[in-house]
């Protein structure tokens, strides 16, 4: 049976960070150099975390698949991020921070932890500001704040429309200061590929060169991942190519717990598919929908253009049911609000699988100009994508997989149930419960780098502080690397005639059709036999040229493919596993009349953890109890 | 893996160039504005006081040392850039659009070299005279007697000729320097930048065809 | 649309190249150029042939990742766009479309349309950075930071890194990268302590690393899928300047 404890501390809302912190064990700055810590992903969280670590004096590793850490996705979040400051004077604070996300996430999640990213947040605004993140200031000199969905304050500090690349370069910049210092080494163009657990503690990780091919080993006293989520299983989504969950899910594999894999977030706010080669759906920033109104006809399969429908024969649907937060209702409500419509047959474009998104009462109401400042690099990279001018005629949107809140279960220090593994940013389970609101991604991963992990990762370093530089000729790293390579060597082997692409987006399509925005049992199982059909002929047909020791790009995709296969059929298994309805997670058989979620509390109000048992076994689930001491479960109404 | 290059970096040489270009852009105006005396039409009178002036004044004399440094650390760091910079790129473009906006920049050293072949001719015409490397004409009186030279130089065909496409050159080699040297400098404001760009433009004409009305006035106009 | 590809096609980094012909029939002119290089090289893996290898990762023209040299300009013949958000309808049904790689003595090529840019990481490092540790940052708001700068800094900040500006570059100068970075952090209050110390060691290393310098020809500012203005290359100039001359040696 796998140790399993939440590490929670007791003790009121508002100090149990504050207690627990000053009860943590410290490493002093004449050891911390004598202990190695590999991080994995060069994201807001790894990037953050690399340097802060390299900051205090430990000997930091730091691995990315990209040919540069400042590459990593978090560089494509867009609107903004989420801070308790309240500048504007509206009310807000840790607390309303912590409400909003608790209640956005359908009462899911942790409230210790998300306590916590709320309390650290407005430290990450000053440090990103003092690091040279250039956020939008008002004339005075001030910082400038705006709404985003599901609250109803305007806590967002935003760049234009690139807050995730501003943030992450600010991130990059200082993890850049730390190779120079030489506290960082850096490995990009590396895959994780394995990790390396020796006597139940996580020591090092087997790393693909993806220039070279040879597979790297790498040693360490404690392993960070921070490698992001896994959206990509959808294959169409708004992440990058290269995003997977292959590092975590080696993880899994070796002992670590996977939290509510069946949470994923699905965007409403997505340019559409257009084509049938389409290999990305672009994200366009849910701020779009503080001056966007969003709608459909009133009348079914209404072909004229959208301007020349009138005002009385549209049909403002999120501002119809939802007149409290309108436009702003959480992501998972507008999505589904949009699927629908759609599938009522009020959809838009060739596909009617579109929604319009308006600006021309925001453009009337407060100029051209204006909207421009706000939006104009969003408005352009519609414009690049569609050929479509959104200041002249309503964008057109769809829903688009997103982001993961399930991953690796973690407890209140960030640790996978591996001792010395930590899980961090979207990589783990922790805060966003069955739905993340918008911007409270990048305010996570930054405060879990820079403000949480330094502190509880030193608690576990402090008993290394005896244990030698880990050696990487043992047999733990022996196996391990010759599991990698049989894995490798059978995957190139195959010498079908279908590329691991061709793979990805018929697995994306069953997982989109089954396992997507709404879920029932039947759906699901048929996914799951559909998937089981695909994944065999996966190992029957799958064409790879060339060997698995050389710059190899159909190699990584797949073995990244044969990952998302793993995490599909355990994505629904946790879909059927949890019969309720939550946030994201949207089962048929659990809805009220209105068709909106319904929890079902006395049985859900757990954390489903998945134990992995070896392969062709069903994974084991664990539950932790989520209790809500300090917040009243309500059914969640944005009307 | 990368290019040996001397001491200074790229930056302090250009900042260099761009300063002696500035010196140099600014003789071209003193020059210009003393060899129009010429065509005046007193029959180099006025022009031959204010040469005068010039060879005698013993500021002017330092100046012409200066001169001499300029041209020489100008033309000295633009091979020295180029060097450097063609190195930059070992292995060049198949098919290669040209999407530069200021258009002149790229044959800096094209037209300088022109330039610069140009100036020795020039400077057997006039400069060695004056300097004796040359031989004083016998329709000189002395060597600082430039009219009578410039009237049989000019009216030689060939070497108007020779005058007038090189000034060409030299126009082109100014529209770009003018305003790369504010650049280069670090010059520039949202607010000045354009109007310094108009006076560029403006400059590299007055200076081309200036100097050009020297030897069509000569060549058509005087006899 | 039919097009014909010129590809660059080399093997590794000693490898020779040579340009290799692909005839593409029947794609559509809403393909992305990334999505018509998947095709093809989908085409190609059934046939049992080598993949074209190209970066790419985002497709959104966020991460910098992708970069080709697209009929003789960077990021193909659209202002301001990434190759991975440039689109077959900008191209004429039946033309032909040369492909290479960034060619630049600072960014060697790794295979066909791959190059190495750990140049520019090693640029950020020498000094694209504002020396500040986690935790000892002040309250945000407690340094005004005026719009326009503020406004202007971000301008700057939006360089992607993907290398396009020395690609254009006669003289393959990445002038436009680090000036960029500099001007960004020497017009934020927050940046200006270490901003002398920044500019030298950043252009030293730029200088070292083997990128040619500046003509002021401003080709990078055209080909740049962001658009950063070569005005920061000015403001670089001067801050260099400044340096160089009002303070003392950077260490």
């Amino acid at each position: 049976m796998i140790k399993f404890d939440s590490k929670i501390p007791s003790g009121p809302l508002t100090e149990k960070w504050e207690t627990y912190k000053t009860g943590l064990k410290l490493v002093s700055p004449a050891n911390r150099k004598k202990l190695d810590v590999i991080v994995v992903g060069t994201g807001l969280a790894g990037a953050s975390a690399a340097s802060s670590l390299g900051e205090l004096g430990y000997n930091v590793k730091v691995f990315c698949f990209q040919d540069t850490p400042r590459r990593a996705h978090s560089v494509a979040a867009q609107g903004g991020t989420n801070a308790a400051k309240n500048y504007k004077n509206d009310g807000d604070s840790v607390y309303r921070l912590f409400l909003d996300t608790i209640k956005g996430g359908d009462y899911r999640s942790r409230e210790a932890n998300v306590y916590r990213a709320a309390e650290v947040s407005n430290k990450v605004i000053d440090h990103y500001t003092a690091l040279g993140v250039p956020f939008a200031h008002d004339y005075g000199g001030m910082l400038d704040t705006r709404s985003f969905g599901g609250v109803q304050v305007s806590r967002t500090f935003y760049a234009k429309g690139q807050t995730g690349q501003q943030c992450l370069l600010g991130s990059y910049s200082s993890l850049s200061r730390q190779v120079e210092k030489g506290t960082v080494t850096m490995y990009s163009r590396r895959e994780m590929i394995d990790l390396v657990v020796i006597d139940g503690q996580a020591r090092g990780i087997i790393a693909r060169n993806l220039i070279t091919g040879e597979l790297e080993r790498h040693s360490a006293h404690t392993v960070v991942l921070a490698t992001g989520g896994y959206g990509t299983v959808f294959y169409l989504s708004t992440l990058a190519l290269g995003s997977n969950p292959m590092a975590a899910w080696s993880a899994h594999k070796k002992g670590a717990l996977f939290a509510n894999p069946s949470f994923i977030q699905i965007h409403p706010t997505s340019v559409p598919v257009l084509n049938e080669y389409q290999s990305k759906l672009t994200l366009m920033s849910e701020s779009l929908r503080n001056d966007g109104r969003v709608w459909v006809p009133k009348a079914k399969d209404d072909n004229r253009h959208p301007n020349e429908i009138p005002e009385e024969e549209r049909d403002y649907y999120l501002e119809r049911q939802y007149p409290a937060y309108g436009n702003l209702v959480p992501r998972d409500v507008g999505s589904r609000a949009a699927k629908e419509r759609c599938d009522a047959g009020y959809g838009v474009g060739d596909t009617g699988l579109a929604v319009y998104l308006d600006f021309k009462d925001a453009i009337n109401k407060q100029g051209k100009a204006a909207i421009k400042d706000k939006y104009g690099n969003l408005f352009e990279m519609y414009e690049k994508i569609t050929g479509i001018i959104p200041y002249d005629e309503p964008m057109k949107i769809y829903p688009a997989g997103h982001y993961t809140m399930g991953g690796l279960w973690v407890d209140y220090n960030l640790m996978t149930t591996i001792p010395g593994l930590y899980a961090i940013g979207e990589s783990n389970f922790s805060d966003h419960g069955a739905n993340r609101l918008g911007a409270n991604s990048l305010m996570q991963c930054s405060g879990d780098g820079y403000f949480i992990l330094p502190y509880t990762i030193a608690d576990y370093l402090a008993d290394e502080i005896a244990t030698p530089r880990i050696p990487t000729d043992t047999a733990e790293f022996d196996k391990a690397e010759k599991d990698v390579k049989e894995r490798i060597d059978r995957l190139v082997n195959i010498k079908g005639s279908e590329t691991a692409t061709s793979f990805h987006r018929r697995l994306g399509k069953i997982l989109w059709d089954y396992c997507g925005m709404i879920r029932n049992e039947e759906g699901l199982l048929k996914g799951s036999q559909l998937l089981k059909e695909l994944e065999e002929e996966f190992y029957k047909e799958l064409a790879i040229p060339g060997t698995g020791y050389e710059l190899n790009q159909e190699l990584e995709k797949a073995l990244r493919v044969e990952t998302f296969f793993e995490i599909g059929h355990l994505m629904i298994q946790d879909a059927l596993n949890r019969k309720e309805s939550c946030g994201a997670h949207f089962r048929e058989e659990s809805q009220t009349e209105t068709g909106e979620t319904l929890r079902i509390d006395e049985e859900y109000a757990y954390v489903a953890a998945w134990e992995y048992k070896g392969p062709d076994k069903k994974h084991i689930m664990h539950k932790e109890d989520l209790n809500f001491e300090f917040v009243e479960l309500k059914q969640r109404s944005y009307k | 893996m990368g290019n040996k290059r001397i001491g200074f970096s790229t930056l302090s040489q250009k900042y260099v160039m761009a300063l002696a270009g500035i010196f140099l852009m600014l003789f071209l105006v003193v020059h210009l504005t003393i060899n129009l005396l010429m065509i005046v039409g007193d029959d180099g009178e006025l022009f031959g006081e204010a040469v005068q002036f010039m060879i005698t004044n013993p500021f002017i004399k330092i100046m012409e040392y200066v001169l001499f440094g300029g041209f020489l650390i100008h033309i000295l760091l633009g091979v020295i850039l180029e060097i450097y910079n063609y190195r930059a790129r070992p292995i060049k473009y198949a098919k290669s659009l040209k999407t530069e906006k200021s258009r002149f920049s790229k044959y800096m050293i094209h037209t300088g070299v022109i330039i610069f072949i140009f100036l020795f001719i020039h400077f057997l015409n006039f400069f060695f005279v004056k300097v004796g490397f040359v031989p004083v004409p016998e329709y000189a009186d002395s060597p600082h007697d430039f009219f009578p030279m410039a009237v049989v130089v000019f009216q030689n065909p060939l070497y108007s000729a020779i005058y007038l496409v090189a000034l060409v050159f030299l126009g082109f080699h100014l529209k770009h320097a003018f305003q790369s040297a504010f650049q280069s400098l670090g010059l520039n404001h949202e607010k000045y930048t354009p109007a310094i760009k108009v006076i560029g433009t403006i400059y590299s004409i007055v200076i081309a065809v200036g100097f050009a009305l020297i030897p069509i006035y000569f060549l058509f106009f005087y006899s | 649309m039919n097009i014909t590809l010129k590809i660059w096609r080399q093997k590794n980094a000693n490898a020779k190249g040579r340009f290799v012909k692909y005839n593409l029939e029947n794609v559509s002119p809403e393909m992305s150029f990334l999505e018509m290089l998947d095709f093809l090289n989908e085409q190609l893996i059934k046939k049992g042939d080598d993949p074209i290898a190209f970066d790419h990762d985002c497709r959104e023209g966020i991460c910098g990742a992708c970069g080709m040299y697209i009929n003789g300009r960077p990021h193909g013949p659209e202002k301001k766009t990434t190759t991975c958000e440039l689109h077959l309808r900008s191209f004429e049904d039946g033309s032909t479309i040369v492909v290479e790689p960034w060619r630049s003595k600072a960014f060697p090529v790794i295979k066909d349309l791959m190059v190495d840019r750990t140049a520019l990481d090693e640029i950020i490092r020498s000094g694209g950075y504002i020396s500040v540790n986690a935790g000892s940052a002040p309250e945000a708001n407690s340094i005004p930071v005026d719009k326009h700068s503020s406004d202007k800094a971000f301008d700057a900040a939006e360089c992607i890194g993907c290398g396009a500006c020395a690609a254009a570059c006669k003289n393959s100068s990445a002038m436009l990268f680090v000036a960029a970075k500099v001007s960004q952090l020497a017009l934020l209050p927050h940046g200006k302590p270490e901003a002398a110390r920044r500019v030298q060691k950043m252009v030293k290393k730029m200088d070292d690393l083997g990128f040619g310098g500046c003509s002021n020809t401003y080709s990078c500012q055209i080909d740049c899928p962001k658009g950063i203005d070569v005005e920061f290359i000015a403001l670089m100039n001067r801050e260099f300047f400044k340096a160089k001359v009002c303070k003392s040696k950077a260490k």
